[in-house]
C-alpha cells in the first residue's frame, strides 16, 4: 500500500494513449504517433529513442504544450510542491540573435514578469552554474556551437522547470564539444545542482541514449510506436568500452532491425506499398560505399550495424534508411541487427562500372514499383517521354506532396545511375532520350 | 575561437563607469551640437507647415539661393513625416496580414498591385480630398503632397515586413509561445528584430523612389489651382517656368547636398546598427560602418541619455495585457465554425468587390466611351515599346561595365556608393536640362524624351549587376580562367548566369520606375514651351492638368494593368527561372 502512494507521488506527467496526424483533415495524412503512452517520474532521465519520422519529437512537443495531438492526453497530475513546469532545450539551440547571452538567459523570466533585479540575480546564477561566465555581454554570433547550447541549457534552466525537456540537444554539435557537454551535464545532474526533477530527452543516437538514460523508450517509425522500454542499471558513470555497455548497444540496434518493427510486411521498411512506397534520399554513392564495406574484410558479407555505425562514423539515423534501401532493392537483408549482402550484392561489388549499373537497374526495375512505372509508362509512349508532375500528382494521392516530391527524386536519381531513364529539370520531363 | 570586439568590453557597467568623467570628449561635444541642431530645425519646419494657405499666397516661393537652404529642409521633413507614416502602416498592416488569414486574403494581391501601380497618377484626388480635409489651409496641401510620397514608399515594406513575419525561424517560435510570450512582446523580442534588416533595405529603396515623387508633387496644378509648396520641387518648377538655368542647377546642387546628408546622417548609422540583427549565427567578415553611428556609441553621454529610452522600452516591452492569454493551450475552434466564418468573410469580400466593380463602371461609363478606351490601350503600348527599348537599351550599355567593375574589386568599392546615390537621385530634377537641349536642337520630342524615363532608373541595373559580379565566387573565376574561357563563351556561361539574378532584381526595379516616371518625362515644359510624347504617361498628365478625373482614372487602371501583365509575364518568370537554376547553392 504505502509503495503504491509513492509511485504515485512521484510522478510528473503522463501521455496517455497519444495519437497524432500530420496533415490536412482530408487528403493525404500522415500518422506520426500511435497511441503511445509514457509516464516519467521524478530523479529519472528517460531518453526517446528512434529515427526520424517516428514521433518521438511530437511527443516530446506534446509535453510542452507546442503541438495538441490529434488525440489522447498529456496530463500533470496535481502535486504538493506546486504545478508541474517544463522547459526546453532545442536542436537548433534557438537563441535570439539580436540578444547577448544575459538577455538570452533573462527572457523566459521577462515573459514571466520577474523583477529586473530578481531577473538579473538569477540569469548571473544559471550562467555562472552553465559555466558561461565572462561571455554575459556576448552575441551569439561571437560564441561556438558548444557555449550556444551552454546558453540554451542556461535559458532552460534559469525558469525552475521541474521537467527539463531536450530535443536532439547535442546532435548540431561536433563529437569532442558534444561529450564535453554531456559530461558536465550528467554531473550537475548527479551533484544534484539543477532545480529540475527530472529529464526527457529526444535523441537518434543510441549510444548517447545509453550512456545518459535511466530509462529508454525505443520508438518504431511510421507509425511511431514506443516497441520496447529499456531499463539502464549501469551505473554512472558510464564507460562506452564496457562489454556491458557495448552488449546494451548491440540490442538495441538489434530492437531497431527486429523485421516485426516494420508494419507494412514484405515491402518493407518504408511507409505505404508498392506505388505508395515513401522513398528516402539516398545516393547510389553511399549505396555502392556501403556494399562495398560489408563486402570487404573483416566482415566479408555479413555486418553488425553498430559496428558499422562506428567504422563508418554513421548515426543510427543515418545508418538505417542506407541499410533499408539496400534491403528494398533486395541487394541486402537487416538480420537480427546485422546486416547481409545477398549474392547479387557480392556479385555488384566485384563488378566493373558497366556491370554495376546493369546489376542496380535490373534490382531496381525489378523491386522499386515506381520506377518500374515510369519506365512502362515511357516504354509504352511513342514519344518516350512524359511529364514528370503527372506522377507527382499520382503520388500524391498516396502521400503528402513533400513526400512525393521526395520519393520521385530518389526515384530519379536512381534511375540515372541505372539509366534506366533520363529526367529534364528544365521541363520537367522523363524521357528515354539518353537511356540505355 | 571566441571573439570579443571592443566596444562589447566598453559597454560593461565597470568600463562604462570608468569612462563617463566629468570632462565631456569631443565626441560628446560633436555629438550634442549635431542632436540640438536637428532639433531645432524640425521644429522650425512644423511651424512653417501650419501657416495658413494664404500665406503661401503672401511669399510665394522665390529664386533666392538664401532661402534653398529652408526649401531643402522642408522638401526632407516632408519626406521623413511620409516615412513614419509609412513605417505605421507597415506595422500594423502587414502584422494583420501576417496575423490573420481572412485579412491576408485581401492584403497580400493588394500590396502586390499597389506595388506595381503608377502612384503618380492619384494626385488629382488625392489633393482635393486633402484640401477638402483642412479648407484654407496650407496643411491639406502638405498633406497631399505627404500621401503622395507614403503611396511611392509604403507597399514595398509592407511586403517586406509581412514576408519576414511568415518566415520567423520554427525555433524561436517555438521558444516564444514555450515561455507564454505575450502578442507585444512577441512582436518586440522577435518579429521586429527579425524583420529589421528587410525593412532596412526596403526603406533605403522607398527613399530612393520617395525624392522623385517630393519633387514631382510639391507644384501641383489640379484643374484651375496651383499650388506651389515651399521646397526643392517649387523651387524647380519656377525656375522652369522662367527659364532660369542657373537657378535650376541650383536646385540640383541642393538636391545633391541633401540626399548625401541623409545618406551619412540618417541611413548609414541605421545600417551599421541594423547589423546586428541580421539572421546569421556566424559572425560577418564586413560589417558595414558609419562614422556617425561608432560616434554616437562612443560618446558617454548619448549612452546616458539611451539608458533611460532604453528602460522605457523596456517597461513598454513588459507592458502585459490584464488577461493573460496562453496562446499555445487555446482550442483551435472547431473546424465547422471556422469553416463557416471563411465563408461568411469570402461572401462579404465578393459582394465589395461586386458592388466596387458597379461603382467604377457606373462613374466611368458616365463619362467616357469605348473609344476613349481604345485610345489609351494605343497610347499604352506606345509607351511600352519606350519602356521596353530603353530597359533593352540601358541593358546593352550596362552591363558590359557593371561586370567589369564588380570584377574588379578596387573599383567596385568605390563606383557601388555612386550607382547607388544616382538611383536615389529624383532623375526629374534633370529635366530642364534635357528639355532646354530638345528645344534648342529642335529634335523630334517622341524619340528625345524616352530618355528621360529611363534616366534615373537605369542605376537600379548598374549597381544590381555590380553586386552580381562581385558575387561570383573566386574558384570559378580561377577554374574559368584556368580552362581559358573568353569571349562569347565566358559570358554564356560565367558572367551572365552568375549575374542573372541581380539583374532580373534590378531590371524589374527598373522598368517599373520607368513606368511611373512616363507619367512626368512624356510631357515637360520648358517656360512656354510644352513638349509631349505620345503615350499614356502624358495622357495621364494632360486629364491631371485638366482636373479630368475619369481620364486619369481610366489611364491609371490600364497602366496599372500593362504593368502587372509585364511583371507576370516577363519578370516573374524569369525571377523562377533564376531561382531555379541559377542560385549558387
Amino acid at each position: 500500500m504505502t509503495h503504491f502512494t509513492h509511485v504515485k507521488d512521484t510522478r510528473l506527467v503522463e501521455a496517455k494513449a497519444v495519437r497524432h496526424l500530420y496533415g490536412k483533415a482530408e487528403g493525404a495524412n500522415l500518422l506520426v504517433l500511435d497511441n503511445v503512452d509514457l509516464t516519467l517520474c521524478e530523479n529519472e532521465i528517460v531518453g526517446l529513442l528512434g529515427r526520424s519520422g517516428s514521433g518521438k519529437s511530437t511527443l516530446l512537443r506534446s509535453i510542452a504544450g507546442l503541438i495538441r495531438p490529434t488525440s489522447g492526453e498529456i496530463i500533470f497530475p496535481e502535486r504538493v510542491d506546486g504545478p508541474t513546469t517544463v522547459s526546453m532545450v532545442f536542436q537548433s539551440f534557438a537563441l535570439f540573435p539580436w540578444l547577448t547571452v544575459l538577455q538570452n538567459v533573462e527572457v523566459g523570466l521577462e515573459a514571466k514578469g520577474v523583477k529586473p533585479a530578481e531577473r538579473r540575480r538569477r540569469a548571473l546564477a544559471a550562467i555562472d552554474l552553465i559555466g558561461l561566465d565572462g561571455f554575459e555581454n556576448a552575441y551569439p554570433k561571437e560564441l561556438s556551437g558548444g557555449m550556444r547550447q551552454r546558453v540554451g541549457l542556461a535559458r532552460a534552466l534559469v525558469v525552475d522547470p521541474s521537467i527539463l525537456l531536450m530535443d536532439e540537444p547535442f546532435s548540431a554539435l561536433d563529437v569532442l564539444t558534444a561529450e564535453t557537454l554531456r559530461t558536465d551535464l550528467l554531473d550537475l545532474w548527479g551533484e544534484g545542482r539543477m532545480p529540475i526533477k527530472s529529464i526527457l530527452m529526444v535523441t537518434h543516437n543510441i549510444e548517447e541514449a545509453v550512456l545518459m538514460c535511466d530509462r529508454i523508450l525505443v520508438f518504431s517509425s511510421n507509425p511511431g510506436r514506443v516497441v520496447s522500454t529499456i531499463k539502464v542499471d549501469l551505473p554512472q558513470p558510464r564507460n562506452r568500452q564496457d562489454p556491458a555497455f557495448r552488449d546494451l548497444v548491440e540490442r538495441i540496434y538489434a530492437q531497431m532491425t527486429r523485421p516485426d518493427q516494420a508494419p507494412a510486411a514484405r515491402d518493407g521498411v518504408f511507409p505505404g506499398i508498392g506505388l505508395g512506397l515513401v522513398l528516402p534520399r539516398v545516393s547510389t554513392n553511399v549505396l555502392a560505399g556501403l556494399i562495398e564495406a560489408v563486402h570487404a574484410a573483416p566482415f566479408d558479407g555479413r555486418a553488425p550495424m553498430s559496428d558499422l555505425a562506428q567504422d563508418l562514423r554513421y548515426e543510427a539515423d543515418e545508418l538505417f534508411p542506407i541499410a533499408e534501401t539496400l534491403q528494398l532493392l533486395r541487394l541486402a537483408e537487416l538480420r537480427e541487427g546485422d546486416l547481409v549482402l545477398t549474392a547479387t550484392a557480392r556479385r555488384y561489388a566485384e563488378a566493373d562500372v558497366d556491370a554495376r549499373k546493369a546489376i542496380f537497374a535490373q534490382q531496381l526495375l525489378s523491386h522499386v514499383p515506381l520506377a518500374a512505372h515510369v519506365r512502362r509508362v515511357l516504354d509504352d509512349r511513342p514519344s518516350h517521354a512524359a511529364p514528370a508532375s503527372r506522377f507527382r500528382d499520382e503520388l500524391e494521392d498516396f502521400m503528402s506532396a513533400d513526400y512525393a516530391d521526395q520519393t520521385l527524386r530518389s526515384v530519379t536519381n536512381w534511375s540515372r545511375y541505372a539509366e534506366a531513364f533520363s529526367y529534364d529539370e528544365g521541363v520537367d520531363r522523363f524521357s528515354l532520350d539518353d537511356a540505355v | 575561437m571566441v571573439f570579443l570586439s571592443g566596444d562589447l568590453k566598453a559597454a560593461r557597467p565597470l568600463a562604462r563607469f570608468l569612462r563617463a568623467g566629468t570632462i565631456p570628449s569631443w565626441a560628446d561635444l560633436v555629438a550634442f551640437v549635431l542632436l540640438a541642431a536637428l532639433a531645432i530645425l524640425v521644429v522650425r519646419g512644423a511651424e512653417d507647415m501650419s501657416q495658413p494657405l494664404a500665406a503661401l499666397h503672401a511669399a510665394p516661393v522665390t529664386l533666392d539661393p538664401a532661402r534653398l537652404p529652408e526649401y531643402a529642409l522642408r522638401t526632407t521633413l516632408r519626406m521623413f513625416l511620409a516615412l513614419f507614416a509609412s513605417l505605421v502602416f507597415t506595422f500594423t498592416v502587414a502584422t494583420l496580414a501576417a496575423r490573420s488569414r481572412k485579412a491576408e486574403l485581401l492584403i497580400v494581391p493588394a500590396l502586390d498591385i499597389l506595388q506595381s501601380v503608377p502612384v503618380l497618377g492619384f494626385l488629382t484626388f488625392t489633393v482635393t480630398f486633402f484640401m477638402g480635409l483642412f479648407p484654407g489651409r496650407q496643411l491639406g496641401v502638405e498633406c497631399a503632397a505627404i500621401f503622395a510620397i507614403f503611396t511611392s514608399q509604403a507597399w514595398n515594406m509592407a511586403f517586406s515586413f509581412y514576408q519576414s513575419l511568415r518566415t520567423i525561424p520554427a525555433d524561436l517560435d517555438e521558444v516564444s509561445r514555450q515561455f507564454g510570450f505575450s502578442p507585444w512582446r512577441r512582436f518586440t523580442r522577435l518579429e521586429l528584430p527579425f524583420a529589421t534588416p528587410g525593412l532596412v533595405w526596403n526603406v533605403m529603396m522607398s527613399m530612393s523612389g520617395g525624392w522623385f515623387f517630393v519633387v514631382a508633387s510639391e507644384a501641383i496644378t489640379v484643374g484651375d489651382t496651383t499650388v506651389t509648396l515651399p521646397g526643392i520641387g517649387s523651387w524647380l518648377s519656377v525656375a522652369i517656368a522662367r527659364q532660369d538655368m542657373k537657378a535650376v542647377a541650383f536646385g540640383v546642387a541642393a538636391m545633391a547636398v541633401v540626399i548625401v546628408l541623409y545618406d551619412q546622417l540618417v541611413f548609414r548609422p541605421i545600417v551599421a546598427w541594423a547589423d546586428k540583427f541580421r539572421f546569421e549565427q556566424t559572425a560577418s567578415q564586413q560589417r558595414p560602418a558609419s562614422w556617425l553611428y561608432d560616434l554616437l556609441r562612443r560618446a558617454a553621454w548619448t549612452r546616458s541619455l539611451a539608458q533611460p529610452l532604453a528602460t522605457a522600452a523596456r517597461r513598454i516591452a513588459d507592458l502585459r495585457p490584464p488577461i493573460r492569454l496562453s496562446p499555445s493551450r487555446l482550442p483551435p475552434p472547431p473546424p465547422l465554425v471556422g469553416r463557416s466564418i471563411d465563408g461568411l468573410w469570402l461572401l462579404a469580400v465578393a459582394a465589395t468587390v461586386g458592388g466596387g466593380i458597379w461603382t467604377l463602371w457606373s462613374f466611368l461609363s458616365a463619362r467616357l466611351t469605348v473609344g476613349d478606351l481604345g485610345e489609351v490601350s494605343v497610347l499604352g503600348l506606345a509607351t511600352l515599346v519606350r519602356v521596353v527599348a530603353l530597359i533593352a537599351l540601358t541593358t546593352l550599355i550596362w552591363v558590359p561595365i557593371g561586370v567589369w567593375i564588380g570584377l574588379r574589386p578596387a573599383w567596385a568599392e568605390r563606383l557601388q556608393p555612386i550607382a547607388q546615390f544616382l538611383a536615389a537621385f529624383p532623375a526629374n530634377v534633370m529635366f530642364p536640362f534635357a528639355v532646354a537641349a530638345i528645344v534648342a536642337l529642335h529634335l523630334n520630342p517622341n524619340v528625345w524624351l524616352s530618355p528621360l524615363m529611363v534616366l534615373g532608373t537605369q542605376w537600379y541595373i548598374l549597381f544590381n549587376v555590380i553586386a552580381g559580379a562581385s558575387a561570383i565566387p573566386s574558384d570559378l573565376k580561377e577554374a574559368a580562367g584556368m580552362f581559358g574561357l573568353k569571349g562569347w563563351q565566358w559570358w554564356r556561361q560565367v558572367a551572365i548566369p552568375g549575374i542573372f539574378p541581380y539583374y532580373v532584381t534590378g531590371a524589374l526595379t527598373a522598368s517599373g520606375g520607368s513606368w511611373n516616371a512616363s507619367i512626368v518625362a512624356e510631357a515637360v515644359s520648358w517656360g512656354h514651351e510644352h513638349l509631349e510624347a505620345a503615350g499614356l504617361g502624358a495622357y495621364i498628365a494632360k486629364a491631371t492638368a485638366a482636373g479630368d478625373g475619369a481620364r486619369v482614372a481610366l489611364g491609371v487602371a490600364v497602366m496599372s494593368v500593362f504593368v502587372i501583365a509585364f511583371n507576370r509575364a516577363l519578370w516573374r518568370p524569369m525571377y523562377r527561372f533564376a531561382e531555379r537554376r541559377l542560385r549558387l547553392a
